[in-house]
């Protein structure tokens, strides 16, 4: 921060170069680059993949099971149905990020508004935190266990679990923002100036905290995409014949002896999403620094 | 000191009652009559009368859970549906197994990621940092449960310098013992072990540049002292915090691995009991795994505040 920009309410100027120095930060990070490529290219792949899958997700052919990969018809090989591991990867990799997204959404419609409470309001700050110690007790598998007791196991099912795990670190990160934006000059002015406090938290607290809140759902996405992984692994989640990465993974266990290589190419697939998430994550996260170009 | 210990007991005790509430709500919550579910295979109304009344379901909701929590207390977990047997006894057999794959993998953890993290804070800027660097992204980023079956299929099937499944007690023979759980310790450990190698790497980068560092350094201290003594000492405290914290992720890591690995311990257990629809296990299973979060993380408060001067002095964890 200069001495010349003033944090001032309506600090538009200085919000436009903040933006670009980011980008041009980002830019100039190879690693930021290939990792955004490569997430524009699956997110690109997987809203198409419906349209653009070589064979439907269910079409089996049972005169073909296990075909290996570089079958002709069958790049990839296919499944112990004799269904297209391609397509089913595809759209596996489809659910896998609609399930980051809609966990991620999740912690964050609840975790926002109580982390800024939280900063904001010191009386609330002991009840949310006795709340952000209850749901930690519960960890992920167990609340999705729970969950699936309760009301059976689904994709959206095992994203609420997942979503709600999320959410302690939402409130964690959202709340020391707070903390930290509420002791500037331009809150202080706002509040002599007579704003109510949620006019403070809308227009002041939010819109600067939006930076550590990016950084936090760019990290919970590969962690709920290793989630889904996981649950449907279990067969705690998305359950098939829908195709899933996590459950193609133990169909694979299940037929280890015949076709080993079923094994290997859901779990790359798993893994390049979670790792260019978490690149790109990194490289946001060192964009965004204010302490410049610390690596 | 005291006032800090006193109010981190109080708040324990307090998300325990707040567990223990939401967990018993959850339990109402099940699809089906509770008594039905308790009954299994024996389900004559005089046989559901005497479980209403064994279990005080016939009573107002809050004479229900004091009778609850008594019975938690005492360790009884009711009886399992599907095989007959208390839950507690259950319990027993297989606790000891996770308890002995999770300590391992922090052990494992630790040492690789302290080590990693040091090395990459020491060589800034030279291979052996993006070496380390890369390889904690890559332990963030791949599925724990996907390398636990590569293991199994290319080292255990393959070779069989690793048994692929199954457990043999510590007690019955240590040394066979070893040689199931150190595969799926291994596993359990990576990611763990990632995480705790960049917040060694950021804890070390900070004090490196610290005053204290550059005094010690500027006495002539050799530059190894300097790490192991100075420098060093507050990874201690970053893999306590990390356990900490991530012992949610463990506790969840031990359930796949186990099942990955066919390790007869409590994750085991859970997934088991979840396909049979073994409500009072399940029950039992979330009860303890959040008492044992909340119990678990007061005592690394408590190992917290021995470990660093700071927080002794402050009160307040820094």
């Amino acid at each position: 921060m200069t001495v010349l920009t003033v944090p001032m309410a309506d600090a538009g100027p200085a919000d436009v170069t903040r933006r670009t120095r980011v980008l041009r930060r980002l830019r100039r990070n190879p690693l930021a680059v290939v990792s955004f490529v490569v997430l524009a290219l699956v997110a690109v792949l997987a809203l198409l993949s419906p349209w653009i899958a070589p064979y439907s997700v269910d079409q089996t052919d049972f005169a073909r099971t296990f075909a290996p990969p570089g079958t002709p018809g069958h790049v990839l090989g296919t499944d112990d149905l004799g269904r297209d591991v391609l397509s089913r990867i595809m759209l596996g990799a489809r659910a896998s990020l609609q399930v980051g997204i809609l966990a991620v959404a999740t912690s964050l419609v609840i975790g926002v508004p109580l982390g800024l409470a939280a900063g904001y309001f010191r009386a609330w700050d002991a009840v949310i935190s006795r709340f952000t110690d209850l749901l930690l007790a519960f960890p992920f598998l167990i609340m999705a266990v729970g969950l699936a007791a309760i009301r059976g196991a689904s994709l959206g099912n095992a994203a609420v679990a997942i979503g709600i795990a999320q959410i302690p670190g939402v409130i964690r990160v959202v709340r020391s923002d707070t903390l930290r934006l509420k002791s500037l000059d331009f809150v202080a002015a706002a509040v002599v100036d007579g704003a109510s406090d949620l006019w403070v938290l809308a227009k002041h607290i939010l819109p600067n905290a939006t930076s550590v809140i990016l950084v936090q759902a760019t990290v919970a996405i590969p962690a709920a995409i290793l989630g889904e992984a996981v649950l449907s692994f279990l067969g705690l989640g998305i359950q098939p014949p829908a195709p899933s990465l996590g459950t193609m993974l133990a169909t694979a266990q299940q037929f280890a002896a015949r076709a080993p290589w079923a094994a290997v190419l859901p779990g790359v697939v798993i893994m390049g999403l979670a790792l260019a998430f978490n690149v790109f994550g990194d490289a946001l996260r060192d964009a965004l620094d204010p302490k410049g170009d610390r690596r | 000191m005291a006032r800090y210990l006193l109010t981190r007991a109080w708040q324990s005790a307090l998300t325990l009652l707040l567990s223990t509430i939401v967990v018993f709500f959850g339990v109402r919550a099940l699809p089906g009559d509770p008594a039905l579910a308790l009954a299994g295979e024996d389900r004559s109304p005089e046989a559901l009368d005497a479980i209403r009344r064994h279990y005080g379901l016939d009573q107002s909701l809050p004479v229900q859970f004091a009778q609850y929590v008594e019975r938690m207390a005492q360790g009884d977990f009711g009886v399992s549906i599907r095989t007959g047997t208390p839950v507690s006894s259950m319990l027993t057999t297989a606790l000891p197994v996770t308890a002995e794959l999770a300590v391992l993998a922090i052990l494992l953890a630790t040492a690789l990621g302290v080590g990693a993290g040091v090395l990459a804070a020491v060589r800034r800027g030279r291979p052996a940092e993006w070496l380390a660097n890369g390889l904690a992204l890559i332990g963030l980023s791949v599925p724990h449960f996907w390398l636990g079956l590569l293991a199994i299929l290319y080292l255990s099937v393959a070779t069989g310098l690793f048994p692929a499944s199954g457990f043999v007690p510590i007690l019955e023979d240590p040394v066979d013992n070893l040689h199931h759980i150190v595969l799926p310790a291994v596993i359990l450990g990576t990611g763990l072990a990632a995480i705790i190698m960049r917040q060694t790497r950021s804890a070390m980068l900070d004090s490196l540049s610290s005053d204290y560092v550059r005094t010690a350094k500027a006495k002539g201290l050799r530059p190894r002292a300097v790490i192991t003594q100075h420098a060093l000492r507050n990874s201690l405290i970053v893999v306590v915090t990390v356990v900490g914290l991530q012992l949610g992720g463990l506790i969840s890591g031990a359930v796949v691995t186990e099942q990955i690995f066919g390790l007869p311990g409590f994750g085991k257990m859970t997934i088991d009991a979840v396909f049979q629809r073994d409500y009072p296990v399940i029950q039992a299973v979330v009860l303890l795994t959040a008492t044992a979060y909340i119990v678990i993380n007061f005592l690394v408060d408590l190992l917290y505040s021995v470990i660093d001067p700071r927080i002794r002095v402050t009160g307040d964890p820094a």
